[in-house]
């Protein structure tokens, strides 16, 4: 007789029994104002959700992904972090792709107490100085991507530099990373005056043409989407790349490369995600099944979206709990196997050790590629401990 | 710069001020005649893009394939446009002004949709101009030859345009009617058609445009939003209705810009700072200088009033007490929606948001209604407010509560500098200008990395602990949006707004019976910017993080549209276009995954169903207007 009055007392307690089955997942994006890179990677979570499921779920339940978009703002996506924790009682909230969107919801997860994996979301501020022990990131930071090209801008010895980014957070913090970094390593190095350009809306012509006529030895571009087709563009016809080096930042990624078609530039020094030839175990694996799902390749936001759902699964299974404690605690040192191979969420900063493919870009038919890549281990392209515990407020 | 490079500069800048000018000068005949603020302006030119690229992808990119690519693409978009004018604006024309503005805005959001529908979300670059893929030689420098080509596309289109509008009986009418449309219709001249044909050719010019820029720019989805900004500038700096002031207006902002990208960087404060940084707001500092200089624009005339579209509003009557009484009520219902936190967490949530959103509709409303002068720049105090708020708590360690009610003092100060020279202005480009100051205040927001976080903004403003649960915050904004709407309410019954209403219906005789209305208007500009700014305040508290969106255009036109939905003519208006906007948006979202459109379309549905605005549509069925 004791058993069913248990069993009636545990539902009051938990509240709703029922509900338990499944373990749900806040997903928030901008998946209406950044459409072009956020499909890939909805496409990359709900395959890995399907994976995981079919395997039998995590602690004998099924994941299920509620998803909201942000329309691209921070206050909306504070919104519906609310929504997602108070109505629809998820157990942790992931995702974001913008860098205000992704600094929000990072601030709302320490003043509500709320686990946050930010999946794309680049900024330095999101592990750092405004980082928090509710917050951990999956993608390489701004820093990262930017460490990762300057050992080869080095190796070009060259002295002129100029620099091209789109004016905002991203595009400075890289810009700025670059320089400092280079500096350090080769100290007669000299920059030209920045091109800044607004996002989305850049002056192709006059900005290379200014370019031109600075005359510098090598250029670093932070230029993405559609930016990033009107300079190529109007450089490859204005002669801007002829015999000046060019090292580009995620220039090698599907999404920025593809669109180019036969105009992708030669021979520029690039981070990407080559998909088309990484050989290892765990990317063939996801690469066909992804493949064989959607019938089309993947881009690096699938594999983001992907990884995603993975770790938390992950990091689930080795909290044997939902409690944002006991997640906390498992996710500092989580080690999962993504696509693009080990990785690990430090629990120094909560920044995950996921890195990227460095190379250079090819024309292969009516397509740009990446050719001579090698993996770079993002663990290998983070400052110092000490150094990491300045930037980051203690907990 | 060497000589060779200044040549090169100028002529680059040539290049993109002829693409400008067609976008440009088919937006200017539109408000010329039909005096529609065309926001879906910028999506004809991303539709004739996206046309051009598919067509050619069919009809092959050989010259023949590729130059009727770009006829055939601007032809189908002008049909479509032919056919939004007929279908839905012609059943506009008779409401308050700038009720269009809605609709063209619901479109915006319909055809991005559409097009992401029909086009996927990758970008797509079309093919080069067949013969013109190369360069020449300028000076020893590669200059694109399709660059050179494009420098001829803006006069001969000016030519041409010329013509029509002053050698044919075609080109009469339209600039009878942009004169005086009402004596242009009792002369007997088809308005329909007229009004038809001209927006079909401004939508071609745009398609045009966007069809020409295929060898640029690859077609993609922020096209519409980002080009309808550059569109507007050159309109208004060059004088609304002025083809000729917009093609130099459209030479003068590429020039501006060729310049701050071409000139390096400057020292400032001891740092340097380059110039090309300048680009995010060029165009609207231009537009800024001009108007104050120039309050028609370069080449624009006073406008003419459109007299009898719309009947003049019927003076402000207190409300019935049976109404007055439900209104109380309401109030006091609403402060039992905190019961609520316990079963349904999220109603307070949202509600919060709807309230934020009623306040700042409703001091935007104070501005349009009963003041008469239309901002497209009310978010910039909204944002001054917010960023006050997280200044006061962040930077200067105040308490919170201190923040939030300090806070309004940056919005009002804001209001008072800007309102100064909006003023002076009247229409559209007092509207214009109020945008280029919020664009202004966005930018050096959105820069100032050290003060405001630039783009990723502020975190971290989050409420005390005694306000830190929902229910107290909750009570707090409901206290706060009653309090600012309640005040703006007893304002406009009092002489003030007697006096604000009689300055907008007629500024010659109010400044007869000695109302000074400059100095009035001002006052009014001031006081809404100081109740957006309180909303602004609640807003960062409530989220515990700003960004530079909230002091962005597309904050501002939530506010317009949140006006005009509930009725610009209602006092209660904004209160019901606030609430009913948030929470559609909200409540869409979770619909399809293609919630904007359907907002777009419920929207649409809205402003043809209710011409006079949601609470303008109600007042009228309940409440009787003496004869």
């Amino acid at each position: 007789m004791r058993t069913p009055i248990l069993f009636a007392a545990s539902i009051l307690v938990t509240g709703h029994a029922f509900a338990q089955e499944t373990i749900k997942i806040g997903e928030i994006n901008s998946y209406k104002a950044q459409p072009a890179f956020l499909e890939p990677y909805k496409k990359g979570w709900e395959l890995a959700v399907e994976e995981v499921n079919a395997a039998g779920g995590v602690l004998g339940r099924k994941l299920q992904v509620i998803s909201r978009d942000d329309n691209g703002s921070p206050g909306d996506a504070v919104r519906v972090a609310e929504e997602l924790v108070s109505r629809e009682g998820v157990a942790l909230i992931a995702g974001t792709f913008l860098s205000n969107t992704g600094l929000a919801v990072t601030d709302f997860a320490k003043q509500k107490k709320v686990f946050f994996l930010a999946a794309e979301p680049l900024t330095d501020k999101i592990t750092w100085q405004n980082g928090n022990r509710y917050t951990f990131r999956l993608r390489p930071s701004t820093y990262m991507q930017s460490a990762m090209l300057v050992p080869e801008a080095a190796k070009l010895k060259k002295k002129r530099w100029a620099v091209v980014y789109p004016n905002y957070e991203y595009g400075q913090s890289a810009a700025a990373t670059f320089k400092a970094m280079l500096k350090k390593l080769q100290p007669d190095v000299e920059f030209l005056p920045d091109q800044a350009t607004p996002l989305g809306r850049i002056e192709a012509g006059a900005v290379v043409q200014a370019l031109s006529d600075a005359k510098p030895d090598a250029i670093f571009n932070v230029l993405f989407g559609a930016d990033l087709s009107k300079f190529v563009r109007e450089g490859n016809t204005r002669g801007l790349f002829k015999g000046r080096e060019v090292v580009s930042l995620l220039t090698g990624e599907p999404e920025y490369l593809e669109p180019l078609k036969d105009e992708a530039p030669v021979g520029w020094i690039v981070t990407g995600y080559p998909y088309y030839g990484i050989q290892t175990d765990e990317h063939k694996k996801f690469f066909l099944a992804y493949y064989r799902k959607y019938n089309e390749y993947p881009k690096l936001g699938s594999v983001v979206g992907y990884s995603t759902i993975i770790s938390i699964a992950e990091g689930i299974r080795k909290a044997k709990s939902v409690d944002t404690e006991k997640l906390i605690a498992a996710f500092s040192g989580l080690q999962f196997t993504s696509p693009l191979g080990k990785v690990t969420y430090r629990a120094i900063d909560h920044q995950s050790t996921m890195g990227a493919y460095l190379g250079k870009t090819k024309l292969d038919g009516p397509k740009g590629v990446m050719t001579d890549y090698v993996y770079l281990d993002g663990a290998k392209f983070l400052p110092s401990d000490e150094e990491v515990k300045k930037l980051r407020p203690a907990d | 710069m060497s000589f060779s490079s200044i040549v090169l500069q100028v002529l680059t800048g040539l290049a993109s001020a002829s693409a400008l000018f067609l976008v440009g000068s088919g937006l200017s005949l539109i408000f010329g005649v039909t005096r529609i603020v065309n926001f879906a302006h910028g999506s004809f030119y991303m539709l004739g893009l996206y046309g051009a690229v598919a067509l050619t992808d069919v009809l092959g990119s050989g010259p023949l394939g590729w130059w009727c690519g770009v006829i055939v693409a601007a032809l189908l978009v002008a049909a479509l446009g032919a056919l939004i004018e007929t279908l839905i604006l012609r059943r506009l024309y008779g409401a308050p002004e700038l009720y269009q503005l809605l609709a063209t805005f619901a479109l915006v959001l319909v055809i991005r949709d559409a097009v992401l529908r029909a086009w996927g979300p990758d970008d797509l670059l079309g093919p080069k101009a067949p013969g013109m893929k190369g360069a020449v030689d300028i000076l020893g420098q590669a200059f694109p030859s399709y660059d050179v080509f494009s420098i001829f596309v803006g006069p001969v289109v000016l030519a041409a345009l010329w013509l029509l509008l002053t050698r044919t009986r075609w080109g009469l009418l339209v600039r009878a009617a942009t004169q005086d449309r009402e004596m242009a219709g009792a002369l007997g001249v088809n308005q329909r058609w007229l009004f038809t044909s001209v927006f079909a050719l401004g939508t071609f010019l745009a398609a045009l445009g966007g069809a020409l820029a295929m060898p640029h720019e690859p077609a993609n989805l922020n096209l519409d939003l980002a080009l309808i900004g550059e569109a507007f500038v050159v309109v208004v700096v060059g004088g609304m209705g002025s083809v000729g002031g917009a093609f130099v207006a459209a030479i003068v902002v590429a020039m501006v810009k060729a310049f701050c990208i071409a000139a390096g960087e400057v020292s400032l404060f001891g740092a340097p700072f380059p110039l090309s940084k300048l680009t995010l707001v060029a165009e609207f500092a231009v537009m800024a200088v001009v108007l104050v200089w120039r309050p028609w624009g370069l080449f624009g005339k006073p406008q003419g009033a459109v007299r009898g579209a719309v009947a003049l509003e019927q003076p402000l009557r207190p409300l019935p007490r049976v109404w007055r009484n439900v209104g109380w009520a309401a109030v006091v219902a609403l402060a039992f929606v905190v019961l609520l936190d316990g079963p349904a967490p999220y109603a307070l949530v949202l509600m919060i948001d709807l309230l934020i959103a009623v306040l700042f509709a409703a001091s935007l409303h104070f501005l349009m209604g009963p003041s008469g002068m239309h901002s497209f720049g009310h978010a910039a105090y909204f944002g001054l407010g917010a960023y006050g708020a997280a200044l006061c708590f962040k930077a200067l360690g105040l308490p919170m509560e201190a923040s939030l009610l300090l806070a309004p003092l940056l919005a009002a100060a804001g209001a008072f500098v800007f309102g100064w020279f909006c003023v002076r202005l009247s229409g559209v480009y007092l509207a214009m200008l109020t945008l280029a100051f919020a664009q202004i205040v966005w930018s050096v927001v959105f820069q100032w990395d050290a003060l405001t976080g630039g783009s990723n903004g502020l975190v971290g403003i989050w409420p005390s602990a005694w306000l830190a649960p929902r229910p107290a915050y909750y009570l707090l904004v409901l206290a706060f949006t009653v309090a600012g709407c309640g005040l703006l309410v007893r304002m406009l019954h009092a002489p003030l707004g007697l006096a604000l209403r009689a300055s907008r219906d007629s500024p010659v005789r109010a400044a007869a019976i000695g109302i000074r209305v400059p100095r009035l208007q001002w006052l009014a500009f001031v006081i809404a910017g100081t109740v957006a700014g309180l909303a602004g305040s609640l807003f960062a508290f409530a989220k515990g993080t700003i960004s530079p969106e909230t002091l962005g255009v597309g904050k501002s036109v939530d506010g317009l549209v949140m006006v005009l939905l509930g009725g610009v003519q209602a006092v209660s208006g904004p209160w019901v276009g606030g609430a009913l906007f948030t929470w559609l948006q909200d409540t869409v979202a979770r619909q399809t995954d293609y919630w904007r459109a359907l907002l777009g379309i419920v929207m649409l549905a809205l402003v043809l169903v209710f011409p006079l605005g949601v609470a303008g549509g109600l007042k009228r069925v309940f409440i009787r207007e003496p004869a």
